[in-house]
């Protein structure tokens, strides 16, 4: 898996709090058993008037013709709330989103971004409303999110984000996590010699 | 200073520290076909093995039918899903209860009832409503695929530290009140992201009052305020609930660990971070008006005016919502007719669940334009019902009874919703169009579901039980 470094681009405003995970990816999308192929139906039921994704609804932010292209996503409060699937970040990174920006994240999303190559950066209230308003003022604004910085710039703009070591290390690095683990299998087989009977 | 409940469970599974990265022992790892095969898959791909079959149990819950036990019954891609769970867990040895089996059932259901999860394990599966299992005083939480494959080749995963929060529940509830209105309550206090980044341990006379059952519905929700895990201490309730069941230990082992459980809980002079009291005689049936659960109000209280709502961004969302459900500010939700009951799901599909709903159901017929069904959580919650003749009470009554299953909790079968379709549910999230497209979700305790099917809107079941 490769590293995310530095990402440049345009983003889409999605100025809501608690985007959930059944509408980043509906229910009747996880009955697939691959891992591809989802960023078509990225946020169906806000993006698509009909159900079988003839006619995109002109009103929602993807489907405007100046937010194309766009690999970074603003959202508020909650981003990714609700269920476990990792089909979310599957969607969003396969619709071609590098980076998530929004005030906060639910646990669970944030985790299944990191096993995917998916940066997600929390930032305060303020500076969202300083991101939003410059991409609806000029949808080609570029955006640059320097992740060894740990810095969103936006024109004279800085903003620092934090994010924890060893994420950082393994989004950088494109590291494979169960490899990582396995070279600890000493350690693991230590362990289970000391597990009780009951809890075998 | 003392240990929370938490901090005990962790360091008891705490294999290594690498760096700031902790490496946590899994004792517990639940798989369903949705969250699975990609998992699975990988571990074929960079040619690993699953380090411990033993320690991992799958079902068949989420994409199955509730009216037929054929796999092909919800269509190819998910009978290709089950299929393939099926192939993967012949594969890699993985004890599989599919649909059919006498045990099968929702994962979160059948679990607890085969005795496989017990106080002080760890417990993970690829499903956020796996807190449910800390009812037991088990760590157990939901995880992506990508760390259901690193359980698979590792039977560990890395794990930063959550915050501690305790929620106290003290007094005795009012009759008509459960743990799901306790539950529901609690989120419309602390909000829908009010535990984000903490484990919750529920405590007070409240909580220690509750069966097994009602505390799986409370700790199965602690995923809708946010939180990683949901945490009750166990004692002699659960202790009762765990000694006859198949799977747990026997004999000398089960003294050693009872003796062992019996110290699992957090010390008086713990440490949480955060403190949050409700009192029990205070709480009333709960019933959500909005799009996520912690928008909720009583029964009896008018839905809120998002004006009076201070904070800009919950005001903005809870006009969205009202538009999304077609309700207003200031109206009751007993004048809001509904179209649907669903009694199911890993919250409120248990035997006591289906009691509770059954004694309500006795008393009328579903009301005209009203679809009511009933799914049990498992095969042995629907054989117990029966015996009990519950399922002559809720067909009597009109609802239709069902096979177990995840069913319209979520909808990935055909037991979804159509476009402006009202539903009182009893399962746990009020997601925009998570029963169907387009369809209107109100949460609710299993008596004010089937309350509502009978009167064809909200009922306050407190008017019914007087």
């Amino acid at each position: 898996m490769t590293g995310i470094s530095i990402v440049e681009g345009t983003a889409v405003p999605m100025d809501r709090a608690n985007v959930d995970t059944d509408q980043i990816i509906p229910k009747q999308f996880l009955t697939a058993v691959t891992r591809a192929g989802y960023g078509k139906h990225l946020f169906h039921d806000w993006r698509y008037l009909d159900l079988h994704e003839k006619e995109p609804n002109p009103d929602f932010e993807l489907n405007k013709p100046e937010y194309q292209g766009a690999s970074i996503l603003l959202a508020r409060e909650n981003f990714g709330c609700g269920s476990s699937r990792e089909h979310a970040p599957w969607s969003l990174t396969d619709y071609g989103f590098k980076v998530v920006i929004a005030v906060s994240f639910a646990d669970i999303f944030y985790g299944n971004c990191m096993n995917n190559q998916l940066l997600p950066i929390a930032l305060e209230s303020q500076q969202m409303d300083v991101l939003f308003d410059a991409v609806k003022a000029d949808p080609a604004v570029q955006i640059t999110v320097n992740l060894p910085a740990q810095q969103v710039k936006l024109g004279d703009y800085r903003f620092d984000f934090a994010i924890e070591a060893h994420h950082k290390f393994k989004l950088i690095k494109g590291l494979d996590a169960i490899g990582e683990t396995l070279t600890l299998q000493d350690a693991i087989a230590l362990y289970e010699r000391s597990i009780p009977a009951w809890r075998e | 200073m003392g240990k929370t409940l938490y901090e005990k469970i962790w360091d008891a599974h705490l294999v290594a520290q690498v760096g700031t990265d902790n490496l946590i022992y899994i004792d517990r790892h639940l798989i369903h076909e949705v969250t699975s095969p990609q998992a699975f898959s990988g571990l074929e791909e960079k040619g690993r093995k699953l380090r411990c079959p033993e320690r991992t149990f799958a079902t068949m819950d989420h994409s199955i039918s509730t009216r037929s036990l054929a796999l092909d019954a919800c269509g190819d891609a998910n009978k290709l899903q089950l299929v393939t769970l099926k192939e993967n867990c012949q594969k890699q040895g993985v004890e599989l209860f599919p649909v059919g089996h006498k045990r099968q059932g929702i994962v979160h259901v059948i679990g607890p009832e085969l005795g496989l999860i017990l106080p002080g394990m760890t417990v993970v599966c690829g499903d956020s409503h796996t807190a449910t299992h800390g009812a037991f005083g088990a760590l157990a939480f939901g995880i992506g695929t990508s760390e259901v494959e690193h359980v698979f080749a590792t039977q560990t995963l890395k794990q930063g530290k959550a915050k501690t929060m305790k929620i106290e529940v003290n007094g005795k509830l009012p009759v008509g009140v459960t743990a799901k209105d306790i539950i529901l309550a609690i989120i419309g206090k602390i909000g829908h992201a009010g535990a984000t980044g903490y484990v919750m341990e529920y405590a007070g006379s409240a909580i220690e009052a509750l069966s097994m059952e009602g505390r799986m519905t409370i700790c199965n929700m602690s995923i809708e305020a946010g939180a990683k895990a949901g945490l009750i201490a166990p004692d002699k309730i659960t202790f009762d609930y765990l000694q006859d069941k198949p799977r747990a230990p026997k004999g000398e082992d089960w003294d050693t660990a009872l003796t062992y459980w019996q110290s699992l809980k957090s010390d008086a002079d713990a440490h949480f971070d955060k403190v949050v009291t409700l009192h029990a005689q205070d709480i009333k049936p709960q019933v959500t008006w909005g799009t996520n659960p912690g928008q909720v109000v009583a029964v009896d209280e008018a839905i809120p005016e998002p004006q009076s709502i201070s904070d800009p961004v919950a005001r903005t969302s809870a006009e969205k919502a009202l538009k999304y459900m077609d309700l207003k500010p200031g109206q009751k939700l007993s004048e809001v007719a509904i179209s649907h009951v669903f009694i199911g799901s890993c919250t409120n599909s248990r035997i006591e669940d289906l009691r509770e709903a059954a004694k309500v159901a006795q008393k009328g017929k579903v009301a005209s334009g009203v679809n009511a069904i009933v799914v049990p959580g498992s095969v042995a919650v629907k054989e117990q019902a029966e015996a009990e003749k519950l399922d002559s009470i809720f067909k009597a009554a009109g609802f239709d009874w069902r096979l177990p299953g995840c069913s319209m909790c979520l909808g990935m079968n055909d037991d979804i919703l159509g476009p402006g379709d009202r539903c009182a549910s009893t399962s746990n999230r009020n997601f925009e169009g998570r029963q169907g497209r387009g369809a209107r979700t109100h949460l609710v305790s299993p008596a004010m579901a089937a309350a509502a099917a009978l009167a064809g809107h909200f009922v306050d079941i407190r008017e019914l039980d007087a």
